[in-house]
């Protein structure tokens, strides 16, 4: 089904404000202890102030070297900010995401009840300042604001949303079949309720928490890739720090001219090699993938589930609300014997003019397209007979003719009250009807009964290119009904789905997720149910829909605040794109380190062995010019990847050697030839300066 | 040029054509299946258990696998520095060497355990017969045995999963003594020594001199020549990559390596088992396509650089030409170019393809004096080393450094396909990638840090008897060789001091062993997870584009790691005008 919680636009990025925010805080993020939460950070955050030491140590002794410090150093400064203004320009996104998240919230309205009365008066409040023990009223039509307790009334609850059912569901004060859950929709009569859980904020806290520096955890994948930072960074420190003695043997032993390499150029080196573009952006990237999640309205309670949910294999998806469009219509008419099928259409029309719902709106529209000349209105002496839960049946009595439409069970017993009786065909009818996977209702005038209407699932138009997509990401998908295995098989394959589970059980859904999971997939799945706990906190992704029980939303790992389960599909996305980000911008940094090396090892050395200037093949115009290029493309990568860090790398449902093939080379290849590109025009700009 | 690309192309393509049927009958071998070879050899390994007490079916987790290997090389290490100590008041000692020095009895023995070879001595002038037999030839096998230790158990943990299982140590080693190394190094020793390979117990042998000189007064009229068991120790130290010479000259020396044909049977050996190692790891793993992306790498980063190799040395030495001297491909200048330091009978092309194969594997063998070798050939030999022995690399420990590498490259690649990344079935999360860093940030360590003590001390540079960059070089091949396991010598360096003992010995011992253990942790850490379906969500290890991403890895960190001393070494040397050598 769709949202009928206020859908509230993603909140646009405002790049200039925020940017000016996270300008101001990237350099209160020049402590000690909060550059040394990013190793490779810290080593340059070092090599700055040693340079900025030797900076004036130069400026006292006067040997002529204080301006090359002192421009290294001010870009070594310069890269500290950008990576830091990376971060918190993240940091200010992802804040104010959740805070328009968590104002969107507040608009979902509930009709407040002094007391536990029908008459009492109520007042309208929003549905998240309700408190436990409050009373609700909830009238046909209505969404459920938070989890409760009925204590009066009796009302049948659509719970499509949660359960997968399309069938409404009896909910009445006393008994087991009290407890109605957040999220679903009272379609007849009415309920009062106790509130027994708050809507409250806790997801959205935890959200916010992820997104601030202090509280943020590193997720497995950012584990694991910074430990190869590190030990990349320990390997570049080692090579940088035994250069120096190996420069001067070359000087003192084995040339016999020129100087030994310099500290300043030394600490360039490091900074050089070391992955910084990738140590500045992780932060940033890990950040904007919850950002972006927020952006489809979508919570997660920790960035682990993100990253699982780009590795996921087996989608689980509940056929009602994601596969097919949550109200079924009216498809074809089974007149019995010796009634036309214009006789019923016309009965079957005249039934549900009064019928609200979608499905009794579909009746209506069916039999004006077949029958277009027939389109009177209700008379006003008609007199309705509404859905009940305790009759579960409608129609209406129209000129003294008792026009009734329902389930068939429900009309064999009305039409045998009334002395009619039931045709022998019509139990064929119904059964063919429910074996093409579509719901039977019986229509019948007084103790006549004229026929069956045949209501169908629609499955959604563009839902079987979606799957297609997935397919072709190795992503297999399978439905969870609760229909029967006809009816399953006969819209799974109309769908495009791989795999279906009918007359889904909590039990038989917690059993398939283990069944996959031992054979080595992880499985996603949405569901909002209490009964569904079980299983959402089994599969390696559980989302949980906004109107989702308070059992299940713990039990999940994520929460959509739309209650709109396709999001699954976008949320795999995400998190593909997530880990796609980082391994592309590794890839790219680490690539960048080749031209930078034929920048500054023969600026180093050309003093000692001349023919070095050979492997100045971007033929720099001076050593000190190769180094500070070097050194400010270093640093200026960094803001300019910014924006590829916080919106992620271009995602494409592809399978995964194309988009190893597409990453390898643009970020691959790229990064060995765009340096080479820009430290030639950084040298040339600086000849011109 | 052409003549030596023919000879690599055949050097290759036949080691392919042999390593195939090799690797499925070392798998047959290691996954205990009963087939003609157990019927002949069966018995002795089943009394070879019966006699030592080993229960051939009980597996190891990799901590009892591990501490097994160490327990075991650390014995032979003991004996052998024992043995090397005592052997003047030994038997089989006709020229009555006397104990090997301390010092160099230590470096020896770590050598000789770690599959390096490295050899500070000179062996047919110090190493008595029993010391050449059962403490060297034996090492030779038990070492090449280990390497293969080392792999089995990382192919098990991607084969297997789910279990704790990765093999028995001793089982491993039994198999691999008894079924693969000594059948085909008895056969190689017979063909070695159809060819004049010398095998004997013999001291000396006297040959009257066709022209007789006179030296200090005295005519000359005799040479006296070393012999000794040489075909079956030269059999070994190339198919197992040991290449720890007989003699001092090691192939260079007409004893060792008489003829054409035993050099190039010679060349090929030095592959063979590495290259069978990959595809025995692709019926092993049911990795067959990932096996062949395998090779395809090693080929795709050796060809180049001994192209490389080759086409410096066959161009000759620019100081020659310039002083006009022919240095031409002509038959009679024995096929022409850098003829300084070859042997005439192999010739420059067959000697740079030799040494780049020598390097790539940890063979360290020689047909010729690699420091007259062009600065570029003896820079690609360091960088053969220096990309950490993964083309082709050591018996087994090649395989496993190439695996280790190509986990990386599944990280990157994996993350860039938007998955957590997976090795064939099996998640790469942090311990994996803690474990890998660690094996393979261990050489480039040692290498740089032992250079730059090399350097910066007086003993370090003590040794060095060339000026310029090139003294550089020999220090940082000095290093590079031990460090990987190699056992080649640059020369020029006199190496047996107590100060290049300690530090080579060391980085020998930790090059090996520093390396490999964290990679069996890696394997215990592999074979306990489930294995992952592949889909077409999942990063497959033989695309091309892949195979291009891990030999761009192989290519990125050595050079990254390198490129600042090998700029300061050889290729300040190559660069140099020839202005500033000719005076």
């Amino acid at each position: 089904m769709e949202s009928t919680y206020h859908k509230h636009a993603a909140s646009p990025i405002n790049w200039k404000d925020q940017g000016r925010g996270a300008l101001w805080d990237s350099f209160g993020m020049l402590s000690p202890r909060r550059q040394l939460r990013n190793p490779v950070m810290f080593v340059v955050y070092v090599g700055s102030w040693l340079l900025l030491a030797l900076f004036f140590h130069d400026l006292v002794v006067r040997n002529g070297e204080a301006l090359f410090t002192g421009v290294i150093d001010l870009w070594l400064w310069l890269t500290l900010i950008f990576a830091n203004f990376a971060e918190a320009l993240a940091e200010r996104q992802g804040e104010a995401q959740a805070n328009s998240l968590r104002q969107s919230r507040q608009e979902v309205t509930a009709k407040k009840l002094s007391k536990p009365v029908r008459d009492a008066s109520y007042k309208e409040v929003p549905g998240a300042s309700l408190r436990s023990g409050d009373f609700v009223l909830i009238e046909a039509g209505d969404l459920v604001p938070t989890d409760g307790e009925a204590v009066a009334g009796v009302a049948a609850v659509d719970e499509s949303a949660i359960t997968g059912e399309s069938a409404p569901v009896i909910r009445e004060s006393g008994g087991d079949r009290s407890a109605v859950t957040g999220g679903t929709r009272v379609i007849s009569d009415w309920l009062i309720i106790r509130v027994t859980q708050e809507a409250g904020h806790t997801f959205l806290d935890k959200m916010i928490a992820m997104v601030e520096g202090a509280a943020r955890r590193k997720t497995p994948n950012e584990i694991a890739l910074s430990i190869l930072l590190v030990v990349l960074t320990l390997v570049f420190l080692v090579v940088t720090v035994t250069l120096f003695p190996f420069s001067w043997y070359s000087v003192h032993y084995a040339s016999h001219s020129g100087s030994v390499i310099s500290l300043t150029v030394l600490v360039a080196l490091l900074v050089c090699l070391i992955p910084t573009t990738i140590g500045a952006l992780l932060p940033a990237i890990g950040i904007a993938g919850i950002v972006r999640l927020l952006q489809s309205n979508v919570v997660a309670t920790s960035g682990r589930a993100i990253e699982a949910a780009g590795d996921v294999d087996i989608l689980l998806l509940d056929k009602t609300g994601t596969i097919t469009y949550g109200n079924r219509s009216a498809a074809a008419f089974y007149p019995v014997l010796a009634v036309t099928q214009e006789t019923l259409a016309q009965a079957a029309r005249r039934a549900s003019l009064a019928d609200e719902t979608p499905e009794g709106k579909s009746i209506v529209m069916l039999a004006e397209k077949h029958y277009p000349q027939s389109r009177e209105t209700l008379p006003p002496e008609a007199q309705l007979i509404p859905f009940t839960a305790e009759t579960r049946m409608s129609g209406v009595d129209w000129n003294g003719q008792q026009l009734r439409k329902g389930s068939p069970d429900a009309m064999k017993l009305w039409v045998q009250t009334l002395g009619g009786t039931w045709p022998m065909d019509l139990d064929g009818v119904v059964q063919k009807i429910a074996g093409d996977g579509a719901t039977p209702l019986v229509v019948s005038s007084g103790a006549t009964v004229l026929g069956a209407i045949e209501l169908r699932d629609i499955v959604k138009a563009d839902i079987k290119s979606r799957f297609a997509e997935l397919r072709a990401m190795g992503i297999r998908t399978v439905m969870v009904t609760g229909d029967n295995p006809l009816t399953a098989a006969a819209i799974a394959a109309e769908a495009g789905v791989d795999d279906y589970l009918a007359e889904a059980k909590p039990e038989t859904k917690l059993a398939r997720i283990r069944e996959y999971q031992n054979e080595g997939y992880m499985v996603a799945m949405t569901g909002d149910g209490t009964n569904d706990s079980p299983a959402l906190a089994q599969a390696d992704v559980g989302l949980c829909m906004a109107s989702g029980t308070q059992a299940a939303r713990e039990a999940s790992n994520m929460v959509d605040m739309d209650s709109n389960p396709t999001k699954l599909l976008e949320i795999v996305q995400i998190g593909k794109q997530l880990l796609m980000t980082r391994g592309a911008l590794t890839t790219f940094s680490v690539a960048n380190d080749v031209a930078k090396y034929f920048a500054i090892i023969p600026a180093a050395f050309v003093s000692t062995y001349p023919q070095l200037s050979a492997l100045n093949i971007m033929d720099l115009s001076s050593p000190t010019h190769a180094i500070m290029a070097a050194v400010i493309f270093n640093a200026l990568i960094i803001p300019f990847l910014i924006p590829l860090a916080l919106k992620g790398i271009k995602f494409r449902a592809d399978s995964a050697q194309h988009i190893l093939r597409r990453n390898v080379w643009i970020y691959g290849l790229g990064g060995i030839i765009a340096p080479f590109i820009f430290i030639k025009l950084i040298d040339m700009l600086l000849v011109v300066l | 040029m052409i003549s030596t690309t023919i000879l690599t192309a055949a050097v290759l393509l036949l080691t392919i054509l042999l390593a195939l049927p090799l690797g499925r009958y070392m798998h047959h071998v290691y996954a205990g299946d009963r087939f003609w070879a157990t019927r002949l050899m069966g018995p002795v390994e089943r009394g070879l258990y019966r006699i030592t007490g080993v229960s051939a079916d009980q597996e190891m987790g990799w901590k009892r696998y591990a501490v097994a290997l160490l327990i075991f090389n650390l014995i032979g290490g003991v004996f052998l520095y024992a043995l090397l100590l005592a052997q003047g008041a030994l038997p089989l000692n006709p020229l009555h060497f006397v104990g090997v020095q301390g010092g160099s009895a230590f470096n020896t023995a770590a050598s000789f355990i770690t599959n390096t070879n490295w050899q500070d001595y000179s062996g047919g002038s110090t190493m008595s017969y029993l010391s050449q037999m059962l403490g060297l030839t034996v090492q030779n096998f038990l070492s090449a045995a280990t390497g293969i230790t080392i792999v089995l158990p990382i192919i098990r943990a991607i084969a297997r999963h789910k279990t704790k299982d990765l093999g028995n140590f001793w089982v491993d080693m039994t198999r691999t003594v008894l079924y693969v190394l000594l059948p085909l190094s008895a056969l190689f020793a017979l063909i070695l020594m159809e060819q004049g390979v010398v095998q004997t117990l013999t001291g000396e042998v006297r040959a009257d001199l066709i022209a007789p000189f006179i030296s200090g007064g005295k005519t000359i009229l005799h040479q006296i020549m070393h012999v000794g068991p040489v075909a079956s120790q030269e059999a070994i130290m190339m198919l197992g990559n040991n290449g720890g010479g007989f003699f001092n000259m090691n192939d260079a020396h007409p004893f060792e390596n008489p003829t054409a044909l035993t050099n190039f049977l010679e060349t090929l050996a030095m592959i063979l088992i590495p290259s069978a190692l990959v595809f025995m790891f692709g019926h092993m793993a049911k990795a067959r396509r990932t096996a062949w992306a395998i090779m395809i790498s090693m080929l795709l980063l050796f060809i180049p650089l001994t192209l490389v190799s080759q086409h410096y040395e066959l161009a000759g030495n620019p100081v020659l030409t310039q002083l006009g001297i022919s240095q031409a491909n002509t038959a009679s200048l024995a096929g022409g170019g850098n003829m300084e330091g070859v042997e005439d009978r192999i010739g420059a092309g067959a000697t740079a393809l030799f040494a780049t194969l020598a390097t790539a594997t940890s063979t360290g063998a020689a047909n010729g004096a690699y420091d007259s070798l062009m600065p570029l050939s003896g820079g690609v030999n360091l960088f053969m080393m220096q990309l950490g022995e993964v083309v082709f690399g050591g018996v087994g420990s090649g395989l496993a450094t190439f695996l280790a590498f190509m986990i990386f490259a599944v990280f990157l690649g994996g993350l860039m396909v938007g998955r957590t990344p997976e090795f064939l079935g099996k998640k790469i999360e942090s311990f994996e990638i803690k474990m890998t860093s660690l094996s393979i940030l261990v050489m480039p360590l040692l290498v740089l840090i032992g250079t730059a003590i090399a350097v910066t001390t007086v003993a370090g540079r003590a040794g060095v008897f060339n000026p310029g960059a090139h003294g550089f070089s020999e220090m940082l091949y000095a290093v590079t060789s031990p460090a990987n396991n190699n056992g080649s010598a640059f020369g020029g360096l006199s190496s047996n001091t107590r100060f290049y003992n300690l530090l080579t010995g060391m980085c020998m011992l930790l090059g090996r062993y520093w390396t490999y253990l964290p990679l069996l942790a890696l394997a215990g850490a592999l074979v306990e997870k489930k294995k992952i379906p592949a889909g077409s969500g999942t990063l497959t290890t033989y695309t091309p584009i892949f195979i291009g991403l891990t030999v761009g890895v192989i290519l990125l960190v050595g050079a990254l790691n390198f490129f600042p001393a090998l700029a300061l070494g050889p290729i300040a040397e190559q660069l140099a005008p020839i202005s500033t050598l000719t005076h």
